[in-house]
């Protein structure tokens, strides 16, 4: 049995006092895990925190049972869409290859191989046609699957996204979907931060639902329950698994 | 020519590698939206100017240099300490550490007697442009004849050894700092050591600023830091045409504003010569208004 894609132990995470996750302990099994919960639960603070973007006042990550240090080549970031600038002048292909920059020497050109790798990846989410178009003429849905083409393009094993399906058009969710299930029949992992519950039962094999702390984990069908939802989300009405999937 | 060469041409070589260093470093705080940050280091690396220059007691370049590099490094950690320290956002806390800076090195002038040196008002806010002369050259032989050219004013050599050092930094580190500029959390998740390429990139600019200071003053430092990347900023979607075009546009604004001091006026029938450095602060406030009125032009269309 190969070592779980992330197990965290004991995470705690403060902005300045106020704590935003606390004793967090949690194994991902492979698969496509959604984390769950209300704003402010500290999902993207997990994200960040795993990957030392943000620090933690206490607890550890490993990743393939490494630490992060050792693990970066195996993973991906996917950043909430609003965390970047899309007026800044950049093509959709220079952003796709910016994840290639650990795999080339620091200075001078991008060697073709990894341009072409870069435009692959644009290809595999339907955005091959706007490979030289600056990000900022591109819909918010396109510029989401800039974003999922450049974590595709870290030919990584553990994909961490955050939030790549909010507020995107049908056409968008589809691609990301599509995607996200090829990553898992090819043995990849996915933790994402997801906001709507309908789509959980149908798409996804585990989930993380947060509240500050860990207020249900596991496989879909055990932990994605009434209870842990009305917990986690306060019992607010029309959120609940099952009026979620009617 | 020959008055060209001795009156004008150190002039306008300083002027235009100034415009040149600051235009290609300034297309970097304005994408990361950190333009106040030029204003602050140029001010921050006071207190290491005046050390460097209490403890050589020379007027040279290069311990003054080495100072406000100093200087700028610390500003640099204290920005970032302070940020974290007292979460605070970044406007707040550049504002606080460049007038504490300023006001430190406010202090060691008096304190070390270097005030009485001659660190003079009007040269520090438009610069001595007009004073840079190269009276050894005899004409257009003098480009080519190394005893002539040794008599060129010191402020060139600084100013073309950080602009050399500014195109090599940029032009080889072209992909991080794309990417430093664009997302900088993602620079993080791939392992970039984000906080180092920052305190590079600000070292840059700060021997850009005390580089182009004595030649054109420090308010026109902070127009040439910011203007020609903005006026860029909205006229391009292309991040080379952007970075490199800064830079032509800075040098060539140093450039108008040389040659233009003494002719204007003159077409005009007035009868005194502009500012050099006035002139090419005005410029550059005009380039990136006309950039403005194309940009809306062009988006009513």
């Amino acid at each position: 049995m190969s070592a779980p894609p992330v197990e965290i132990q004991g995470l705690t995470v403060r902005y300045g006092e106020r704590p935003a996750l606390t004793g967090v302990n949690w194994t991902a099994a492979p698969g496509l895990t959604a984390i769950l919960g209300p704003n402010g639960a500290g999902k993207s603070t997990l994200l960040k925190a795993a990957l030392g973007l943000i620090p933690a006042a206490e607890g550890q990550v490993r990743f393939f049972g490494l630490p992060l240090e050792q693990a970066r080549p195996r993973l991906a970031y996917l950043p909430q869409r609003a965390s970047v600038d899309w007026d800044f002048p950049a093509s959709a292909l220079d952003v796709v290859a910016m994840a290639r920059l650990p795999r080339t020497r620091w200075f001078g050109r991008l060697p073709r191989a990894e341009r072409e790798a870069a435009r692959a990846a644009l290809a595999a989410v339907g955005m091959a046609d706007f490979a030289d178009r600056q990000i900022g003429r591109l819909s918010g849905g396109q510029q989401q699957r800039v974003f999922l083409a450049r974590a595709l393009a870290q030919e990584a094993d553990l994909f961490l996204m955050d939030e790549p399906l909010a507020a995107v058009d049908v056409v968008t969710e589809q691609t990301i979907l599509a995607v996200l299930h090829g990553l898992v029949r090819a043995g990849k992992s996915v933790l994402m931060v997801h906001h709507d519950l309908s789509l959980v039962q149908a798409h996804f094999d585990q989930v993380l639902i947060l509240a500050g702390r860990v207020v249900g984990a596991g496989p879909v069908a055990e932990a994605f329950t009434e209870p842990a939802i009305a917990r986690a989300f306060g019992g607010l009405p029309g959120r609940t698994p099952t009026e979620a999937a009617a | 020519m020959t008055d060209f060469l001795r009156l004008d041409f150190a002039a306008l070589l300083a002027a235009m590698l100034a415009g040149g260093t600051c235009g290609l470093l300034g297309s970097f705080l304005v994408l990361r939206r950190e333009s106040l940050l030029g204003d602050a280091l140029s001010h921050a690396v006071l207190p290491g100017i005046v050390v460097g220059f209490a403890l050589t007691g020379l007027r040279s370049a290069w311990p003054m240099l080495l100072g406000a590099l100093g200087a700028a490094l610390l500003a640099t950690v204290a920005i970032t300490w302070i940020r974290r320290a007292a979460r605070l956002e970044a406007g707040a806390a550049t504002g606080l550490v460049f007038t504490g800076f300023f006001a430190l090195g406010l202090v060691l002038l008096e304190v070390t007697g270097a005030r009485n040196a001659d660190l003079d008002i009007d040269c520090v806010l438009f610069g001595q442009l007009e004073t840079l002369v190269w009276l050894e050259a005899a004409g257009l032989a003098s480009l080519l004849d190394p005893a002539a050219l040794a008599g060129l004013p010191r402020q060139l050599g600084l100013l073309a050894g950080v602009a050399l050092a500014a195109c090599l930094f940029v032009a080889a580190f072209w992909r991080p700092l794309k990417l430093l500029c664009f997302d900088p959390d993602f620079a993080r998740s791939l392992g970039l050591r984000v906080g180092r390429w920052e305190i590079l990139l600000n070292l840059m600019i700060a021997a850009a600023a005390v580089a182009a200071f004595e030649a054109v003053g420090s308010i026109l430092v902070i127009a040439l830091l910011v203007c020609p990347a903005a006026a860029l900023r909205l006229m391009t979607d292309r991040y080379a045409v952007q970075v490199w075009g800064g830079a032509a546009l800075g040098a060539g604004l140093g450039a108008a504003g040389v040659l233009l001091a003494g002719p204007l006026p003159a077409a005009l029938g007035l009868d005194f010569a502009l500012s050099a450095a006035g002139l090419i602060g005005t410029l550059a406030g005009l380039t990136v208004a006309v950039a403005l009125q194309r940009r809306r032009r062009f988006q009513a269309l």
